[in-house]
């Protein structure tokens, strides 16, 4: 044991320098290595179809992506603190309905507020979500697998088999989806925004940095006097907040809603966030990944349709890559951990 | 143990009091919910999603999770379908949809045993998978799988009685499990895994082989459930069963199953099966939605692992109170000094 912790100290300042670096170059790979599989992607279809870059094609796929992105953002908070969020779909759903219903009785709304209505019905399901797994101390698969139902179902109860008409929304609502700047759709750069946002404040501030070291290790973030429930509290509202004004953004985007809008979102938002190297054991992973993970499963369903592929094998691409993404991340921190570990020893030790 | 005995109880107490309740709002709904028919309807509705949860209590006791097994429903009533469609006798279809459903969850098992991965992430992944496939290959037709004398397996009590088939499979399956679980050296396996994976390891448990045929287990009795449904409702769909892991979550949970691991008992998940079934074909008989049906549904599998987790609720509170007035008597003991 002694020999080894000497064997360690011989060159410690190397070896730490050395395993920062390695883990720095995996996590920049991966971000690069989705940019380099969107170019492959963007160039097989442009060559076989020169229509794939035309601008409508790009608008749309952006918009999608955009939403999804959005989602996405919410979605990596919460699994990096070692959860899951399954609700987001049906939170999306609910918002964008009480939206649509909100512009058919109240048709001269300031649109501002119908995004406040969005966030306000997103924070409510995130507090039912966050306290449920903080107070009662469940596992939040289970719990938001029961509100993905409950909310849906109050939403077709809400809904019945009503459906808001694209000619019960204002023009200047609509155009917040349809509505483009340089090329690039507003949502683009609502989502952009976001994600620089989000980057940011997952980089700076204590408390997001808090959910990093709840991924990482729960029991011992307790016992290291980080308020562990009230972080996860905040994880759930931030993701059902998030949803909420997704949802809002996504009635401006499709123009109707019904009882059943974002079903099933919730599984491509967790296949963009775990493609974009968020560790589904939490713990490591960035919200720009998870984002340029959203913008790859949405490049690759519009090729698809471009390639002359039925568009219905979407999802089992979306499951596919969700199942190599987790492989590889297994196989790259069996291979990494034994280095990360002896360059902790060291920085302990220097 | 005594303690352990009383808890089991008392949880199944409750099941039985949330049947009797059950019963009342059924006869209150519709005047034909107790009569001998309705045996049969309210067995048919859970007939397949009864023979899922079997395989998903063992798997759930070790501490792992299959959210696939729906979608492997699907795909073998699909592969049942199109092989059915080609010509094929309807045996050949059904064999070839055991096979499709051991592949599926061999493939699970393989993901999760051999390469470590977490079965709630590759079960995720495998749901969207096995229902993407299924969706690629036949994205909007529906097949019509109809061959008279197996067909009214699907849809005719056996003869005599009121019980369906399915339900039939499903009562010898469970006293299959409940032999297995509870009295020979695998069920106590099964346990162990659960309690504590890396002890039973060092006892000398193949917990890796075990853990993969219980999820090849499981895939092998999803076909076959969707053999049930194919028969059921002579046809075959990408879309058969979308959903349905929520009904076999919660009717093991419900059955007192800790999702954590290492407790639960098939009488249980028997009882869980009985109640929610009558549950659903009562609140169709009143008239509700599939969808309204969901909020109780979702509800009660919120409930089934909050309620088991009050007691640890009520210590908490407890000791987070006592260290308020701790602290406020403090502060009142160092005033007293100060003055």
């Amino acid at each position: 044991m002694s020999a080894r912790a000497e064997t360690a100290t011989v060159g410690a300042a190397r070896g730490a320098g050395r395993s920062r670096q390695l883990a720095e170059a995996i996590f920049r790979f991966r971000e690069l290595g989705i940019v380099l599989a969107l170019g492959l992607v963007v160039g097989v279809t442009t060559i076989h179809n020169s229509n794939f870059l035309s601008s409508t094609s790009i608008q749309q796929l952006l918009s999608g992506a955009a939403i999804i992105a959005m989602l996405a953002i919410g979605e990596t908070i919460v699994i990096i603190t070692r959860n899951v969020d399954l609700s987001i779909g049906s939170i999306l759903g609910i918002s964008a309905y009480a939206v649509g219903v909100t512009f058919e009785n109240h048709p001269h709304i300031w649109i501002p507020f119908v995004f406040l209505i969005g966030l306000a019905i997103g924070v409510a399901c995130g507090i039912v979500n966050g306290a449920i797994t903080t107070i009662a101390r469940v596992p939040s698969l289970v719990v938001t697998l029961g509100t993905l139902y409950v909310i849906r179902g109050i939403d077709a109860r809400w809904a019945g088999g009503h459906q808001v008409g694209a000619a019960s929304l204002p023009n200047s609502f609509t155009n917040i989806g349809y509505g483009t700047f340089l090329g690039i759709p507003y949502l683009g750069y609502a989502a952009i925004v976001a994600v620089a946002i989000a980057t940011y404040a997952m980089r700076t501030f204590r408390t997001s940095r808090d959910f990093y070291a709840i991924g990482s290790n729960p029991d011992a973030a307790r016992l290291a006097g980080i308020p562990v429930d009230r972080r996860l509290f905040l994880a759930f509202v931030l993701s059902g907040g998030i949803a909420g004004v997704a949802g809002a953004f996504w009635l401006s985007l499709y123009g109707s809603v019904d009882a059943i809008a974002g079903q099933g979102y919730e599984f491509q938002v967790i296949a963009a966030v775990v493609v974009g190297g968020v560790a589904i054991f939490g713990g490591s992973g960035t919200v720009l990944g998870a984002a340029l993970g959203a913008l790859l499963l949405n490049t690759i369903d519009s090729a698809l349709v471009v390639l002359n592929v039925s568009s219905s094998w979407s999802s089992a691409i979306a499951g596919a890559l969700l199942l190599g993404a987790i492989a590889l991340d297994r196989l790259v921190s069996v291979r990494i951990a034994p280095a990360l570990r002896t360059g902790t020893r060291r920085s302990t030790r220097g | 143990m005594v303690d352990r005995l009383r808890s089991v109880l008392r949880w199944e107490g409750a099941l039985v009091l949330l049947f009797i309740a059950t019963i009342v709002y059924g006869n209150n709904g519709s005047q034909y919910f107790l009569t001998r028919g309705n045996i049969f309807f309210v067995l048919l509705n859970v007939g397949e999603v009864a023979i899922m949860a079997l395989p998903l209590t063992l798997i759930v006791i070790t501490g792992e999770i299959d959210l696939s097994v729906a979608s492997i429903l699907g795909i073998a009533g699909l592969t049942m379908g199109e092989l059915f469609q080609h010509g094929y006798g309807i045996w050949w279809a059904m064999i070839g949809a055991l096979a499709v459903g051991v592949l599926a969850g061999a493939f699970n098992g393989l993901l999760i045993t051999q390469l470590g991965l977490p079965s709630l992430a590759v079960t995720i992944g495998t749901l969207t998978l096995y229902r993407g496939i299924a969706q690629g290959i036949l994205p909007t037709d529906t097949i019509q799988v109809y061959k008279p004398p197996y067909s009214n397996i699907g849809v005719t009590p056996i003869g005599g009685t009121e019980i369906p088939w399915s339900f039939a499979f499903f009562a010898v399956l469970a006293v299959i499990f409940g032999v297995v679980l509870h009295a020979t050296p695998l069920g106590r396996s099964i346990y162990a895994i659960g309690a504590g994976q890396e002890a039973a390891r060092f006892a000398g448990i193949r917990v890796r082989r075990i853990k993969f045929w219980l999820y090849v287990l499981s895939g092998l009795l999803s076909a076959f459930a969707g053999i049930l449904w194919t028969l059921r409702f002579s046809s075959a769909r990408y879309d058969s069963g979308i959903g349905l892991e929520l009904f076999v979550v919660t009717i093991v949970l419900l059955g007192g199953v800790s999702i954590f691991g290492g407790r639960g008992t098939i009488i249980g998940v028997a009882l869980a099966v009985i109640v929610l079934g009558s549950l659903q074909t009562a609140m169709t008989q009143a008239n509700q939605s599939p969808q309204e049906q969901n909020i109780v549904i979702g509800a009660l599998l919120i409930l089934s692992v909050v309620v088991p987790n009050a007691p640890g609720m009520y210590r908490r509170a407890r000791l987070r109170w006592q260290s308020i007035m701790a602290r406020r008597h403090a502060g009142e003991a160092a005033e007293a000094a100060e003055a």
